[in-house]
């Protein structure tokens, strides 16, 4: 090794091994991908973030948000839910094969469950296991599916229904996954904490709403104005300790409302070939239906945790 | 002129028809282009670590400087890391690395001038792209924010500041080539590509959704481990060799850790978790284990250089050309110290590497790199290995390619000490508060809350770690300055007064 050009030929294949590795080939694959079709609903996924967000990613960007904050849901795997949808023609049947899947349960409660259908008889088992339970269960007349529910301390927390994957961040420019969790995750804030007006309001005074957050205010982001005569539609409500006196209000300006339309745009809750789940009622709707009111419509029934679109027990 | 002991090969050097430069010629030959990059490196240290202050303190206290959008805590944060890394360790590693290739090449210094249009260009460059971070034009990317306008700048700094790097390699008297010369011109090679890669496809011609987080990942990766690893362990293997006046241990160990460096390091970075096809983290899974090699080789190598099995006799024992170049001993900081921070250097770059691959293999629920754990490896890696490395290396040469002394040479050994107590006070707090942090990531029954507030705890010691390094880095400066103030007085001043003598004596006889 005593010969500059060596070192500089070595070095060139070397290094530019990872360069391959890492510049290119992600381009040739992840760098190509398309928008798909949400499994089942058939509509497209992703779509591009409209105006304001667009913007607010900009708002993102600039403040170094994520700095403090991630936007990827870590998946640790899936499991089944078992769903009893109908009871059948032969009660008797459908409650036998009930008590003999659920052990421990008495005919008396066997037949409580079927009078409120559909409900989940199983949480967290296996593949196998959830389709034995579905087998048996059709053989006695009853219908019943199992439904996919990933799980991870993420998505037992309710910061995401499955994991974040690189289809999410299609149309997204830059793409801030964000390196730390100084804060909570925001992949799936939109859907999470749909409240622009708590947003407005967490952004100006993070601990108005966490007494303990250890978020930077954004008040350069509002304005301070004189109240002229009426209060402005859009001024903020502030309890007296975070108002700055009775003539004045805090207006946001089109800063924060662009991020808060970016933060509401946030919301990785479609079911993706490679990141699937069960959601409610998406099985049902005719294909064609924007999906997004339709899995928010389902989201409803399981507001509290699990997150993960268990009907109401 | 004493044997270097730095060449080990044993080789003769081919005939030459120019004799090679003495330590001394060459030496001064760097005096005033690389006390320039010098001095702009120590400024941007000194900006670099008020803003990480200001960031600490913020973790804190987040009403802190609230109100100004140009000092939220998403801005300052990164202005600070990026002033570090270009402002101070790149362009502070291309000044030693500039004076290691003329000195191991024996060859006085060649295009001293590109090198100082060079620096201008990039201090231009890294000035533009901090204000550009305060003002909001980040670009989002970690390690990359500076904006696109000010990445013309910085490669066409770099590339002037490298002609003069590969023209004095190229032009070299001693022909054989030392370990730390692999690494230099790899690096000075290496950087404008995987640079220019990242600004072209992030900035100018963005690719598509998370390849743009792939690229991004394996720039900081090249950045921080590949290109500012060897530069550093170039400056480590020459700055213990020389300094204990012992030859390197062993060539075939450095060539191992070259290999590897090359072949394997620039592979890490994706973290396990990324939302990408599953061969790439596990590829960098692969990388940071296979990377284990590497610190484990150049660790033994400082070790057993430091500190051989077999005690040299004095017979056996290679001269040192310590002694022979040094100006005076009167002034110089004691080379102890700069062994003190190479020795440093070396076990910074072991716990950083030792850190990696527990993130990547010990780390079950994919949380670790989401806490502050990951950042006390980047500290470890920057800070405790590279900065420390130059420190020394600067302890060294300042006094030697300036003929001067430090003003105040005990402050070297302050500024160790401080620096030493900062780095732990920084690194040690994340690291534990990191594991703790992941673990009650991974346990959904611990509210998100608790958390924070537990995380609070090991940031407020952290503060006081980033107010030593401040501290530590004042030291630095005051040197810096003080050698500057000395050249001035020395050159300029002689200068000046003749020529005001002569403007009297003109106008005395006119009168």
């Amino acid at each position: 090794m005593n010969y500059g050009p060596l070192i500089f030929l070595a070095a060139f294949f070397a290094l530019s091994g990872s360069w391959v590795g890492f510049v290119l080939t992600p381009q040739m694959q992840v760098g190509q991908l398309q928008q798909t079709n949400v499994v089942v609903s058939g509509v497209a996924y992703p779509l591009a973030r409209p105006g304001l967000a667009r913007e607010g990613l900009e708002v993102y960007r600039a403040n170094g948000c994520a700095y403090c904050h991630s936007q990827e849901i870590v998946q640790t795997g899936t499991m089944r839910n078992v769903v009893l949808n109908e009871a059948g023609t032969n009660q008797a049947a459908a409650v036998a094969a009930l008590m003999e899947v659920t052990p421990g349960t008495s005919e008396g409660q066997a037949r409580e469950v079927l009078r409120a259908l559909p409900k989940t008889i199983l949480q967290g088992v296996t593949k196998e296991a959830a389709d034995a339970v579905t087998k048996s269960l059709s053989t006695a007349g009853a219908k019943a599916e199992p439904w996919v529910v990933p799980v991870g301390p993420d998505i037992t927390r309710g910061w995401g229904k499955r994991r974040t994957v690189a289809q999410d961040f299609l149309f997204d420019y830059p793409v801030m996954l964000g390196s730390q969790r100084v804060g909570p995750d925001l992949a799936n804030v939109g859907e999470r904490l749909p409240d622009p007006n708590w947003h407005l309001r967490h952004l100006y005074a993070p601990r108005l709403v966490e007494r303990k957050s250890s978020m930077p205010p954004y008040r350069f982001l509002f304005e301070k104005r004189r109240i002229e005569k009426l209060r402005s539609a859009d001024a903020l409500d502030l309890p007296a300790e975070f108002a700055s006196g009775p003539e004045f209000e805090i207006v946001p300006t089109r800063e924060s409302r662009a991020l808060v339309a970016y933060l509401l745009s946030l919301r990785a809750d479609t079911p993706l070939f490679e990141a699937p789940f069960t959601v409610a009622g998406l099985a049902a709707s005719a294909p064609g239906t924007n999906a997004a009111p339709t899995t928010r419509g389902a989201s409803t029934n399981a507001a509290n945790s699990p997150p993960t679109n268990t009907p109401a027990k | 002129m004493t044997q270097d002991p730095t060449i080990t090969t044993g080789e003769a050097a081919p005939v030459e028809p120019k004799p090679p430069a003495s330590i001394r010629d060459t030496d001064l030959s760097c005096r005033l282009p690389l006390l320039f990059l010098f001095a702009n490196a120590a400024v941007w240290l000194l900006i670099g670590s008020v803003f990480a202050l200001i960031a600490s303190i913020k973790f804190h206290s987040p009403y802190f400087l609230a109100d100004t959008a140009g000092l939220t805590y998403g801005r300052v944060r990164p202005a600070s890391l990026d002033a570090l890394v270009y402002g101070f360790c790149l362009q502070a590693g291309v000044a030693v690395a500039i004076w290691l290739l003329a000195r191991l090449g024996r060859r006085t210094l060649l295009g001293g001038l590109s090198l100082v249009g060079g620096s201008v260009f990039w201090n231009l460059g890294v000035t533009v792209g901090f204000l550009g971070i305060l003002a909001g034009d980040s670009t989002g990317y970690e390690l990359f924010e500076m904006p696109g306008y000010s990445a013309m700048f910085l490669f066409l700094g770099w590339v002037l500041m490298a002609i003069p790097a590969l023209v004095t390699f190229h032009y070299r008297v001693a022909r054989p080539l030392f370990p730390s010369q692999w690494f230099i011109v790899a690096a000075v090679f290496w950087f404008p590509w995987i640079f220019s890669t990242a600004s072209l496809l992030l900035l100018f011609y963005p690719v598509r959704g998370v390849a743009q987080s792939v690229i991004s990942w394996w720039y900081g990766q090249n950045l921080t481990e590949v290109c500012l690893g060897m530069l550093g362990l170039g400056t480590v293997f020459f700055l213990v060799p020389t300094v204990t006046r012992r030859p390197l241990h062993s060539r075939y160990l450095a060539l191992l850790a070259f290999g590897v460096l090359l072949l394997v390091t620039g592979w890490g970075g994706i973290p396990n978790s990324a939302p990408v096809p599953a061969w790439m983290p596990a590829l960098s899974q692969v990388s940071n284990l296979l990377n284990l090699i590497l610190i484990l080789s150049v660790a033994l190598s400082v070790w057993r250089t430091r500190w051989p099995a077999k005690p040299t006799t004095a017979a056996g024992a290679v001269t040192g050309n310590a002694p022979a170049d040094s100006a005076s001993s009167r002034g110089l900081p004691n080379d102890g110290t700069c062994l003190s921070f190479g020795i440093f250097a070396t076990a910074s770059f072991l716990v950083a590497g030792l850190m990696r691959s527990f993130e990547a293999w010990l780390n079950p629920n994919e949380l670790l790199h989401f806490t502050w754990f990951s950042t006390a490896r980047t500290e470890l890696q920057v800070y405790g290995f590279f900065a420390a490395a130059i420190f020394g290396a600067a302890y060294y040469m300042l006094p030697r390619i300036t003929g001067l002394a430090f003003s105040w040479p005990r402050l070297a050994r302050a500024h160790y000490w401080v620096g030493l107590v900062g780095l732990v006070l920084i690194v040690l707090p994340f690291a534990v508060g990191g594991i703790l942090q992941a673990i009650q990531l991974g346990n959904p029954a611990v509210p998100f809350m608790n958390t924070v507030r537990l995380s609070a705890h090991f940031l407020r010691v952290s503060t006081i770690g980033e107010l030593l390094l401040l501290a530590g880095h004042v030291l630095f400066a005051a040197n810096i300055a003080g050698l500057l103030r000395q050249l001035y007085r020395a050159r300029v001043v002689p200068v000046y007064e003749a020529a005001t003598e002569d403007l009297f004596e003109v106008a005395e006889g006119k009168a």
